[in-house]
């Protein structure tokens, strides 16, 4: 219960700092908009797809999926903002439930990745982009839970290396294999044998497996649900591993 | 109201290669009486924010105790948390957040209900003389402004003690005048208040009772005046030249009017006596018949920098 209404609290009030300056969700969503008006068009002739929605039935779930990767990762960014301007140790000394600290501020990352998700599929529709509704939810859940686990990542990094110096390059490696490991811009069925081997152990490319059978509309295909459950149980460990750096040195 | 036994807490640092332990906190015993304004005086790196930040929960202690408003530090922080309030020495306010947004926010993580801590945030900026400000953003404050709305933050939650960490640090003098009525305010209230500070002139003025803190001990406690006293009598300062500073030091050192003699690395003499109007004409016949020359002579009433000075070799205006 204190949980709840703490995560709710701290939630509120980055919110409200956020409509305060909205300009980052559009900041954020200003690349993968350019992925799509200026490379997605090579894609029907390069991917050798029907027609042009066919493709962009396969680009948009990898364009999504990175968009939660990186919104999500670089979150650590304004939690070392916030350490150095007092703000957490601020929040330490109170009796505010520790994971709501976190939770509060994850799901805040998690809601400003749904709306541009949203403008994204907006966006798509105009290029003959079409999903059913309940798929397109239900892939939406799939982003929510990546996007609270890499912020959890993220935030629980920020707390271990206080500086963005370290934080930086810290993500940028983790990120880029991440990234090309999981067929999100190209899928791997293009990909030699010993990549896809390598593939296989990566959660992120089950997840764009996942999204893009939702948006192919195969509900029923197995990737739906092991993508589904991957990405739950690593959010659940992301953030039972990153509250516990909020609660480190701080009983 | 704080009772703390043999609080220790060392770090490690890593310089290269090697792994160096820093003991930042050596054992320190404190006993703080409700309702007064309890100083720790130190230079930089004595441990005083060290042991704040362990009397706050903040950082966990490698050993000893503390009873702080009557719960166990060691076994109750959840309880230490909700019974004090600690404002930091860098700040705590977020620049886009106006100071009553901070307020009510800071209010509501100790389970303040929304209306009560409306109420009371309203209250607080009356009481810091805040309200003409409170709703613009922090960051368009002055210095003074902001610790002022940093300190109404520490105690919006009306704790029994507040830990103020160097609460007039980098603020004008008026800004300084103004804090110190802000806390000596805090006291009228009831509240016990801790503070830290690398001030002489603060720790006279203000506190009732100082602990003076270097390289991770205490080395003196009491009252301003009470440790003022232990130094009994006056300090005179003799200024001469280098050449001359050995030949008077010899000269003086023997006198029964003189209890103790310091020489100054850059020349002089700092002579502690019992009675300083007594003191100087036998001063001035001495160095006068051995043909010396002064270049000043000065009578000080003993100050906390003296106290400093006595208990451990250093001046605190040096260090």
């Amino acid at each position: 219960m204190k949980l709840a209404r703490d995560t709710w609290l701290i939630f509120q009030r980055q919110i409200q700092l956020l409509l305060r300056n909205p300009v980052w969700v559009f900041v954020g969503v200003f690349q993968p908009v350019m992925y799509l008006l200026l490379f997605a068009p090579l894609l029907k002739p390069a991917l050798n797809a029907p027609t042009q929605a066919a493709a962009y039935k396969i680009f948009v779930p990898g364009l999504l999926v990175l968009l939660a990767i990186f919104g999500g990762l670089f979150q650590g960014f304004g939690l070392i903002a916030e350490l150095r301007a007092g703000v957490i140790e601020r929040s330490r000394v109170t009796p505010v439930s520790r994971l709501a600290l976190l939770l509060g501020r994850s799901l805040r990352d998690v809601v400003s990745l749904l709306v541009q998700a949203v403008i994204i599929t907006l966006l798509a529709l105009l290029f003959d982009l079409r999903v059913f509704i309940g798929d397109l939810l239900l892939a939406y859940l799939m982003l929510a839970l990546i996007a609270l686990m890499t912020s959890a990542v993220s935030y629980g990094v920020a707390l271990k290396v206080k500086s963005e110096d370290a934080l930086a390059p810290l993500m940028n490696t983790v990120a880029q294999p991440v990234l090309l490991l999981s067929g999100i811009l190209l899928p791997l069925t293009f990909a030699p044998g010993w990549l896809q081997g390598i593939a296989d152990w990566n959660p992120f490319s089950w997840a764009v497996d996942g999204t893009r059978a939702l948006f192919a509309g195969d509900l029923g295909d197995d990737k739906v649900w092991q993508g589904l459950t991957i990405t739950a149980v690593l959010a659940v460990a992301g953030v039972f591993w990153a509250a516990r750096q909020f609660a480190r040195s701080v009983r | 109201m704080i009772e703390t036994r043999g609080l220790r807490k060392s770090f490690r640092s890593r310089a290269g290669r090697e792994t160096k332990t820093v003991d930042a906190v050596r054992g320190v015993d404190l006993q703080v009486a409700e309702g007064e304004i309890f100083g720790f005086l130190g230079p930089n790196g004595a441990g005083k924010t060290t042991t704040l930040r362990m009397l706050a929960t903040l950082i966990e202690p490698d050993g000893g105790e503390a009873t702080i408003a009557g719960a166990d530090l060691r076994k109750d922080p959840a309880e230490v948390r909700r019974r004090i309030g600690y404002v930091a020495q860098g700040g705590s306010t977020w620049d886009e957040s106006t100071a009553r947004e901070e307020l009510v926010l800071h209010a509501r993580m100790y389970g303040i209900s929304k209306a009560e801590a409306h109420r009371r945030a309203t209250r607080a900026l009356d009481a810091f003389q805040l309200t003409e400000y409170a709703d613009r953003k922090c960051k368009t404050y002055s210095g003074g402004q902001r610790r002022r709305v940093e300190i109404a933050l520490g105690i919006i939650h009306e704790p029994k003690i507040v830990f103020l960490d160097e609460p007039t640090t980098g603020l004008d003098p008026q800004s300084r005048a103004h804090m110190w009525d802000e806390i000596r305010r805090l006291r009228a209230e009831g509240m016990t208040v801790f503070i830290t500070t690398h001030y002489l002139d603060e720790a006279d003025a203000l506190c009732d009772r100082i602990a003076i803190m270097d390289h991770g001990e205490v080395v003196a406690e009491g009252t301003p005046a009470e440790l003022k006293r232990e130094i009994s009598g006056d300090v005179v300062l003799v200024g001469l030249d280098v050449a001359g500073t050995p030949q008077a030091a010899q000269l003086l050192d023997g006198e029964e009017f003189v209890k103790k003699l310091e020489t100054a690395d850059e020349g002089g003499l700092r002579l502690y006596v019992d009675e300083g109007a007594t003191a100087i004409p036998q001063i001035l016949r001495r160095l006068d018949s051995a043909g010396l020359t002064l270049s000043s002579i000065e009578l000080h009433r003993p100050s906390l920098d003296d106290v400093f000075l006595t208990k451990t070799g250093r001046s605190l205006r040096e260090s």
